[in-house]
């Protein structure tokens, strides 16, 4: 022991862009406030988030269910059921996606890597945009709705797919390939078995994503219940839109509780 | 010799593991498909049919038109501004929720308990319906949709910073507590230096996720590119919506290099 008890522990050392990286972020700061237009908040901003808050306390129950069309229910119901449709058509489409871009089902580091950039392309097109494309193909209403997201899905599905093949378990493989097995039994029984697990989980977890997109969709006229909500905003009917909310907040609530619990059964 | 042939007439293999609950699952999710399928109205012959439509629509997209680059120039760089201060505006906010949501520091289940329901309410409203609700009440604009992508960005920090703060190491906590130190003084030496990294690149993330969002929020009025979706659709002009697009692509995926690269660096 050279040193003595009262010795102070050196500073351990700062890093050395540290200053640098400070005058980029304020900079880039400063560029972002510069170009916000600021032309003061509504006057009557208090008033309408006052008569939302309202909305919110004192919804229109008797939207819940209207014996004739379009009422709350079924608006939610076919919310769910685009998402449910839309997460089922990207997982059958994803899967070939993913096989092609996972490093160790592929030969060489070219295919799995186009496949990659592929799902990554396809990840960044907005659904919203999708749906507007979709719309024109098969006119408006939840068709549209169920195609966008069950193309833009394939973007994020694919790739945590393409992860989980990556990550199994080699043995196996080489076990039956020893024993002289085709390759398509090598998949069966060796790398179906080994990611089913994950794949379903992720599935779960790509339609509770869903259905959050699925309530927005509506919007520019995709189905669901996204288009009595903009409706009613847009006529300001607060009471409505009050309980459109607490509809979607209740869907969404129960349904994540649900597939959370299968999920975490699952793995 | 007969204990041999006994051996023989017992079954060799294990038994097949009983599979009705397979089937049962598989029969629940083909029912739900097909309920889906019937709310939806989903017919693939309507979609065949309406492939050339789409066809003839990437057709009109091509070639783009490059000129129109001049006018959505500023709007794109106005999305990226959004999406900045957005996510700083989520970032800050998110700090002290994350912190009353960790059972490690908030210490008493009364405080952790209703800041996590809370947060998971915040999190079940997706951003575009946030967007539309908040240009009910400010109007028109980018103001809007930077406070939309603030209350979004809160729910995804602070959850994913709730999450790691629960796996932090307590020992410098436990030593600090040990030797008299007032909370703020723990939080700041003991938490801190322990979850700087992560929050970081929870940061990065998330401000990746609303580069992505705020290209959208302007198909309710809340700001940025979005707004030239509408423009451009409504006129028929699909040219200059395949600017946008590719240019939003391109934005994006840039954005996504940049900080997917930084995030490496951090963790």
């Amino acid at each position: 022991m050279t040193k003595s008890w009262n010795e102070m522990v050196p500073k351990p050392k700062k890093n050395r862009y540290r200053l640098l990286i400070y005058f980029a972020l304020i900079i880039v700061y400063v560029w972002a406030f510069a170009g916000i237009p600021y032309s003061g908040i509504k006057e009557t901003a208090g008033q309408v988030s006052r008569s939302i808050l309202a909305g919110l306390f004192s919804p229109d129950w008797g939207y819940v269910y209207l014996p004739d069309g379009e009422d709350l229910l079924r608006g939610l119901l076919d919310t769910l059921a685009i998402s449910i449709l839309g997460t089922f058509i990207s997982t059958i489409i994803c899967i070939p996606f993913a096989f092609w871009s996972a490093a160790n089902m592929s030969r060489g580091k070219l295919i799995s890597g186009s496949g990659k950039m592929l799902l990554s392309l396809i990840r960044t097109f907005p659904e919203i945009v999708m749906a507007i494309l979709f719309i024109k193909a098969v006119g408006p209403g939840s068709f549209a709705g169920v195609l966008a997201l069950g193309l833009h899905s394939v973007g994020m599905l694919g790739k945590l797919y393409a992860d989980e093949i990556e990550n199994i378990d080699n043995g196996p493989l080489e076990a039956l390939m020893a024993v002289g097995a085709s390759r398509l039994q090598i998949l069966w029984f060796a790398v179906i078995p080994q990611v089913l697990p994950g794949f379903l989980s992720y599935m779960l977890y790509r339609f509770e994503i869903n259905l959050r997109s699925a309530t927005i969709l509506g919007i520019i006229g995709a189905g669901g219940i996204g288009t009595p909500l903009i409706f009613a905003l847009s006529t300001r009917n607060w009471d409505r839109v009050g309980i459109i909310l607490l509809g979607i907040i209740v869907m969404i609530t129960v349904i994540d509780l649900i597939s959370g619990t299968i999920r975490k059964r699952l793995v | 010799m007969k204990a041999q042939s006994e051996l023989r007439q017992q079954p060799l293999r294990p038994k097949a593991p009983v599979k009705i609950k397979h089937y049962f699952t598989v029969a629940i999710v083909l029912l739900l498909l097909w309920g889906s399928a019937v709310q939806t109205e989903a017919t693939f012959g309507e979609l065949i049919q309406g492939l050339p439509n789409m066809l003839d629509l990437l057709k009109e997209m091509f070639p783009p038109k490059w000129s129109y680059l001049d006018n959505i120039w500023a709007a794109m760089l106005e999305t990226i501004r959004m999406a900045l201060l957005g996510t700083t505006l989520g970032a800050i906010l998110a700090i002290p929720v994350a912190l009353l949501s960790a059972a490690n520091i908030a210490k008493r289940k009364w405080i952790y308990y209703p800041v996590r329901f809370l947060l998971n309410l915040v999190r079940t409203v997706p951003d575009l319906l946030l967007a539309a609700l908040f240009v009910a009440i400010f109007g028109l604009g980018a103001l809007p949709g930077i406070f939309a992508l603030a209350i979004f960005s809160l729910g995804l920090i602070a959850k994913l910073s709730y999450e790691a703060l629960e796996t932090i190491d307590p020992g410098p906590l436990e030593a600090m507590t040990a030797a008299g130190a007032h909370p703020i003084q723990i939080i700041n030496y003991g938490v801190v230096p322990q979850i700087r990294p992560h929050f970081i690149s929870f940061v990065l993330y998330t401000f990746e996720i609303n580069v992505r969002a705020a290209a959208v929020l302007g198909l309710v009025g809340a700001g940025g590119i979005g707004h030239y979706y509408e423009v451009t659709l409504g006129f028929l002009e699909y040219d200059k919506t395949c600017i946008i697009i590719i240019v939003t692509l391109a934005v994006v995926l840039l954005i996504d290099y940049i900080s997917s690269k930084l995030r490496e660096k951090l963790i």
